[in-house]
């Protein structure tokens, strides 16, 4: 009696979870149907047209996205890859050295992790105009070049190494660089995943930052072009063409996110805040 | 023997600092200077065409304190929060209960709400503005085919706060979800189990052993939320630029448009200052946390 009752409840919490997750991922299906068939002028939850592909086309031809695709690319690489080196530097040095002064540094990255990059858009405004650095890709990039949250997830992990490796590594004559390369990094692997699925994610969203610094379609990301866009005249109650070109922006991470579910969601939770 | 170890200690100084060095100079210009400089500025009056700030004390701050308008993009700010921290959080829970188990279909349900939090915010507001639309949106349709009036929420001062909260708490519930997740499986199965044998079901074991132990975590995700949420402005630059007459606007797009559509960066430094305290206040428990390593590593 009690096993039934106990099975009834779970096949209850499999149902209800069920549902939720129907109605969690109906603005995602009603997009996709709509990006991808003919245009209606009677908005259904399920398409009632024919499939097609003439609302991507159209988008991609009316807006420059190829160029957005690109400038996005380069600025998500980019950022990356100064952030890995930044941190990686930064992370070893507050793991494994002892100085005067370090104190003050665990400030400067809380600081960091409690005011977001967000707010303080004024005073990075100025600055970035005053380093005549306004509408450049480097200038999309420069304020987030020294990641605290990269920083605490990498020396968290190089602590965790035993300083035995670390030490062989030295007396078999590798220097600092190549210790770090050799031992300290390939240990941190997982940190470095996370670090990685959290920067990709943040950065290909982002948009006020860029918004703000950049004005020449050269710079755009695809952020700004979909707003852009959504906001132009010929977009105006066009919801197919606006899905369309909302499925082009959000497909390359929405798939790798389906793929790499877990190594996201634990990379969410590892990182314990958004940059 | 005692000069070599300064000599060492100096040299340890030395490179630490050196492979810091990078790191810290963007988070000094781009962190630490800007929160000085807001704090500077928000005393100066400062708007475009002026070549120079003017020392003017706290006459901005005065000033936005007498202004209706500030006090209602406080309201919203804080009512915004209200109406997203606190559902966000309770559906976030629920959901990683509902999901904390094993089985084939879990992960596939798991993706299923957590998908919003990698799709950035503006693409989710161009999305839910179809379902907004006045007439001919999903709401307004579906409303329509009950043979209810269209609502075209928002056009409406009273709705349009309560829409866009519904949409980021379908957002954020996911995210939270895996935090919470993260803290029930981090609760020893022991405990569970010993309850179980004293007999304890459901929601006494909710209430009395797995809610208590998941205080900790339940206090930093609240940081996490509401820092999130006090950080938006990109759905309101898309969906309504503060409109119908500023009821939708909250407190960083009004610095967006403060700084930029006004050029009035005084006035704007002075409401980077408020959001400041805001974020430091909101912040308090990562200050007291215990158990700070589960949250980091």
């Amino acid at each position: 009696m009690k096993m039934n009752r106990k099975k009834a409840v779970g096949v209850l919490i499999t149902l209800l979870s069920i549902v939720l997750g129907v109605v969690w991922l109906t603005p995602l299906i009603w997009l996709v149907g709509t990006a991808l068939t003919e245009t209606s002028f009677h908005m259904t939850f399920l398409p009632t047209t024919p499939f097609t592909l003439d609302n991507i086309k159209y988008v991609w031809n009316a807006v420059p996205f190829g160029q957005y695709y690109l400038n996005t690319i380069i600025l998500v690489v980019g950022t990356f890859c100064i952030q890995f080196v930044t941190s990686t530097l930064a992370a070893y040095s507050l793991a494994f050295y002892k100085f005067k002064g370090q104190a003050l540094v665990f400030i400067v990255i809380f600081m960091q992790i409690i005011i977001p990059n967000d707010v303080l858009i004024i005073p990075n405004f100025m600055t970035l105009s005053e380093l005549g650095l306004y509408d450049t890709k480097l200038g999309v990039m420069l304020p987030f070049l020294g990641s605290a949250m990269a920083i605490f997830l990498l020396r968290q992990h190089f602590k965790t190494v035993p300083k035995a490796l670390g030490e062989a590594a030295m007396i078999d004559g590798a220097n600092l660089w190549q210790t770090i390369w050799r031992v300290y990094m390939p240990c941190a692997k997982p940190a470095y995943m996370s670090f990685a699925v959290i920067s990709v994610s943040y950065h290909w969203n982002n948009y006020l930052w860029p918004l703000i610094v950049t004005k020449s379609p050269t710079n755009r990301t695809l952020t700004v072009g979909l707003a852009i866009f959504a906001k132009s005249k010929e977009a105006n109650m066009q919801w197919s063409n606006v899905c369309a070109a909302t499925l082009i922006i959000i497909a390359p991470l929405l798939l790798a996110f389906f793929i790499l579910q877990r190594q996201f969601m634990d990379s969410f939770v590892s990182a314990g805040v958004k940059e | 023997m005692k000069q070599k170890m300064t000599k060492r200690a100096r040299r340890e100084t030395a490179i630490g600092w050196a492979l810091l060095l990078p790191a810290l100079l963007f988070m000094c210009v781009f962190t630490v200077y800007p929160v000085v400089r807001s704090i500077v500025l928000s005393l100066m009056k400062y708007k475009m065409g002026m070549d120079a700030p003017e020392f003017i004390g706290f006459a901005n701050f005065t000033r936005l304190f007498g202004s209706s308008t500030f006090w209602k993009v406080m309201r919203n700010t804080v009512s915004f929060a209200l109406m997203t921290v606190i559902p966000s959080m309770v559906i976030g829970l629920v959901l990683a209960m509902l999901v904390n188990r094993k089985g084939r279909h879990i992960g596939f349900i798991r993706t299923a709400y957590f998908y919003p939090s990698v799709m950035p915010m503006i693409a989710i507001a161009s999305v839910w503005m179809f379902i907004y639309m006045a007439k001919n949106g999903l709401l307004d349709q579906m409303l329509m085919s009950l043979g209810l009036a269209p609502m075209d929420v928002l056009s409406n001062k009273a709705t349009v706060l309560p829409a866009m909260a519904v949409m980021y708490v379908w957002r954020e519930s996911g995210y939270l979800m895996v935090f919470f997740l993260s803290g029930l499986q981090s609760i020893n199965s022991d405990v569970l189990e010993a309850a179980a044998i004293d007999g304890a079901t459901g929601w006494k074991t909710f209430r009395h052993i797995t809610l208590p132990l998941l205080a900790p975590t339940t206090l930093f995700i609240s940081t996490i939320a509401f820092t999130n949420c006090f950080k938006l402005a990109d759905h309101v630059i898309i969906m309504t630029e503060g409109a119908p007459n500023n009821a939708s606007t909250l407190l960083l797009y009004y610095i967006y448009q403060q700084g930029f559509t006004n050029m009035n960066y005084g006035v704007s430094s002075a409401l980077t200052v408020i959001m400041l305290v805001i974020l430091l206040i909101v912040s308090v428990p990562r200050f007291f946390s215990q158990d700070r390593k589960i949250h980091y590593a």
